[in-house]
């Protein structure tokens, strides 16, 4: 206000102001619509992680890049070398399904302990809580689109056409993954608020479920196909991210079977439905997406009331 | 007028952990021990707030203030009970406490002015404001973990009260900076109060509270004990307090001493500037004592003119009646109403035994030129 108002003068008159309502128990759609309208404070949040966590080294960003490429690299020596497990172009497929991994272990291993660690704004500053896990995932859905920039430069510098119909999956698939992993996390950073033990505990249950996850190995290399032949692959897709790593495969990687460049022999990499098939479930699961995301606010606005007693 | 702030039945208990059980193992362990206890911090709170208004919100320490202005800036959610509020508020709970030490200060103010719920476009309106009033212009680009404590309030400050909130909630904070920090930001302060803002005032410092607000409402562990103009309220805030000392003390000096009167010899309580007052005050005790005893002059806008006491030489109470007298050879005071508390308080000063708000009202005439509360008598002329 460089201008001063003179005296007695007030710019609007609140009669007309709405009314905000501080109570014990705020309904669910209260809880969304404060959160969509807190957007900006997530956007600052976001930029603030990623630039204090590079802040004093000189390769910045970039740092983003190198460890994933480092995991990228001994993956791919251990089973494409090593292991000799004779899938062509072993690399575009570690990197498309690895994409999406990181992603989600990043939010995850980040978020569980946020609200613990930021104990001290949390008691001192109003605004939504969920949105400091909320700028975990954020943060590591920007280091996500960076790999995805240099996975979609390294498909292109080999030459690799990616699957172009499929494409159209992609926005579904990453919003389900995002919904799917922002669920994940809200609820994980306030039940770590109660059970401190949830952070180490997660880091070591990401280990498993990475290995759940066909990542490295190819998923009709893992048990989906045997269950699959006792009608039980849904069993298979109950890990919401072995599906969106799969699409990504499927986008990037393309070739469902190919020829083992160890042995000759026929390999099914990837499963063989259509594109409809994998149009519906990316849909079906971003319907469930959607509900857990929900679900996960419900239960954050439970959990919530008695930050104040734990922290 | 619109209720900006209606404060209604609100309570607030928090659970005490006497063992925390934090984690897995301890829980799987010991899945009933831990006992907790109820702690009621809010005990069913009243009160609005229309437009405009200051207010103070005074108790003493553990008397809920803080929770209340928690559980209306939304960090804390009372238990039952509701809180009703229009229009943008700032709330200066803990300077900084939004702060990103790694940032540099201009990030920082971007990062502050979201959390509390301002955007981008407003925040590039104030912040050449919000520079300037803090005076850390050549550090604003500099990391915030390298500023001093006193820059450190100082931004988070000029951030709070440079928003544009229609609501402003400060706790405490006046005591940072220094004392002409201070100054500019009880000025700004008072411009807001001129601008029709609504103020919210936490302290513990009765004479803030004077000099600040129109009307205080008065905590005393979780119950509203008061709501109403600043000087009465204040007076229950004292008495009180006074109250709550005597119950603790052994000695049980409570009810045994009371001051009934403050009286002039001539009964009138008019005087000129310059002229001389002596005041009797009645005591009754019903004990003898040995103490001191201790006089405050306010104005009646709440500013502490004077606070005096035996110097040394005690009071010796007999049971019965007894009478102080008081003697002021010149009252240099200008025109205007001054207040007088007494009160009995031991020879330490800790405890105090009686206390009478506002005992008596004295009403000073001048006819000179000089303007203010003191007649300095000065002399002007050209050398």
């Amino acid at each position: 206000m460089s201008d001063a108002p003179s005296a007695g003068q007030r710019h609007r008159s609140l009669d007309d102001a709405p009314v905000r309502v501080v109570s014990a128990r705020a309904t669910l759609s209260t809880r969304l619509k404060n959160l969509w309208s807190r957007r900006e404070l997530l956007l600052g949040l976001i930029s603030s992680d990623i630039r204090i966590k590079y802040k004093n080294s000189t390769l910045g960003l970039f740092w983003s890049m190198l460890s994933p490429a480092f995991t990228l690299a001994v993956y791919f020596m251990v089973f494409s070398i090593f292991l000799k497990n004779g899938i062509p172009n072993f690399v575009i497929y570690l990197f498309s399904g690895l994409v999406v991994w990181n992603m989600f272990q990043n939010s995850i291993n980040t978020a569980t302990g946020v609200i613990v660690d930021r104990a001290a704004l949390v008691k001192k500053v109003s605004f939504p809580r969920e949105i400091l896990a909320l700028s975990n995932v954020g943060a590591a859905v920007v280091y996500f689109v960076v790999q995805l920039v240099v996975l979609v430069i390294f498909v292109a510098a080999l030459g690799h056409a990616p699957a172009w119909r499929f494409l159209l999956i992609l926005p579904f698939s990453f919003v389900a993954l995002y919904l799917f992993t922002s669920a994940l996390a809200i609820v994980m950073s306030a039940v770590n608020v109660y059970l401190r033990d949830m952070k180490h505990l997660m880091e070591v249950l990401l280990q498993l479920w990475f290995w759940l996850t066909p990542v490295v190995y190819s998923y009709e290399n893992s048990i989906a196909p045997h269950l699959a032949r006792h009608g039980l692959s849904a069993l298979y897709f109950l890990n919401p991210v072995t599906l969106i790593v799969v699409t990504f495969q499927r986008v990037f990687y393309v070739s469902t079977v190919v020829h083992s460049t160890v042995t000759g022999q026929i390999l099914h990499i990837l499963p063989t439905w259509s594109f409809s098939k994998f149009l519906y479930l990316n849909l079906l699961l971003l319907g469930i997406s959607v509900v857990l995301f929900v679900i996960a606010e419900a239960i954050f606005g439970r959990l919530e009331g008695n930050f104040e007693s734990e922290l | 007028m619109a209720a900006v702030i209606d404060v209604q039945g609100v309570s607030k208990q928090f659970k005490i952990h006497h063992e925390r059980h934090q984690s897995l193992k301890e829980r799987l362990l010991h899945p009933r021990s831990g006992s907790t206890e109820v702690f009621h911090a809010l005990k069913g709170i009243n009160f609005t707030v229309g437009q405009g208004e200051t207010v103070g919100i005074v108790g003493q320490n553990g008397s809920g203030k803080s929770t209340l202005l928690k559980c209306i800036c939304g960090v804390l959610k009372p238990t039952t009970g509701e809180i009703r509020l229009r229009g943008s508020l700032a709330a200066l709970l803990e300077l900084g406490a939004g702060f990103q030490t790694e940032l540099s200060g201009r990030d920082n103010v971007y990062l502050y002015g979201a959390m509390l719920g301002f955007s981008k476009r407003m925040v590039d309106a104030i912040f050449d404001d919000v520079v300037a009033f803090s005076e850390i212009e050549q550090f604003i680009d500099t990391q915030v973990k390298f500023y001093s404590s006193g820059m450190y309030v100082r931004l988070a400050f000029a951030v709070a009260v440079n928003v544009d909130p229609d609501i402003l909630v400060v706790d405490e904070v006046l005591a940072v900076g220094d004392e002409r920090f201070q100054a500019k930001c009880v000025d700004r302060i008072r411009r807001f109060q001129e601008e029709g803002r609504t103020i919210l005032l936490v302290t513990h410092n009765a004479d803030q509270v004077r000099a600040l607000c129109d009307r205080a409402v008065v905590l005393d562990s979780g119950d509203m004990i008061a709501d109403g103009p600043t000087q009465e309220s204040l007076r229950i805030f004292r008495e009180h307090l006074f109250e709550d000392g005597i119950e603790h003390d052994a000695t049980r000096l409570h009810d045994t001493i009371s001051i009934d009167a403050v009286t002039t010899p001539s009964g009138s309580f008019e005087i000129r500037s310059g002229s001389g007052l002596h005041l009797d005050v009645s005591v009754s005790s019903k004990t003898a004592f040995s103490g001191n005893f201790v006089m405050e002059v306010f104005t009646r806008g709440g500013l502490l003119v004077s606070r005096s006491d035996a110097q040394g030489s005690p009071v010796n109470l007999v049971p019965g009646h007894n009478v102080i007298g008081i003697d002021m050879a010149q009252i240099p005071l200008l025109d205007g109403v001054y207040d007088i508390n007494v009160g009995i308080v031991d020879h330490h000063g800790h405890t105090v035994i009686a206390w009478r708000e506002q005992a008596a009202s004295i009403q000073v005439t001048y006819d000179g030129r000089e303007g203010g509360i003191v007649e300095l008598g000065a002399s002007i002329r050209q050398q």
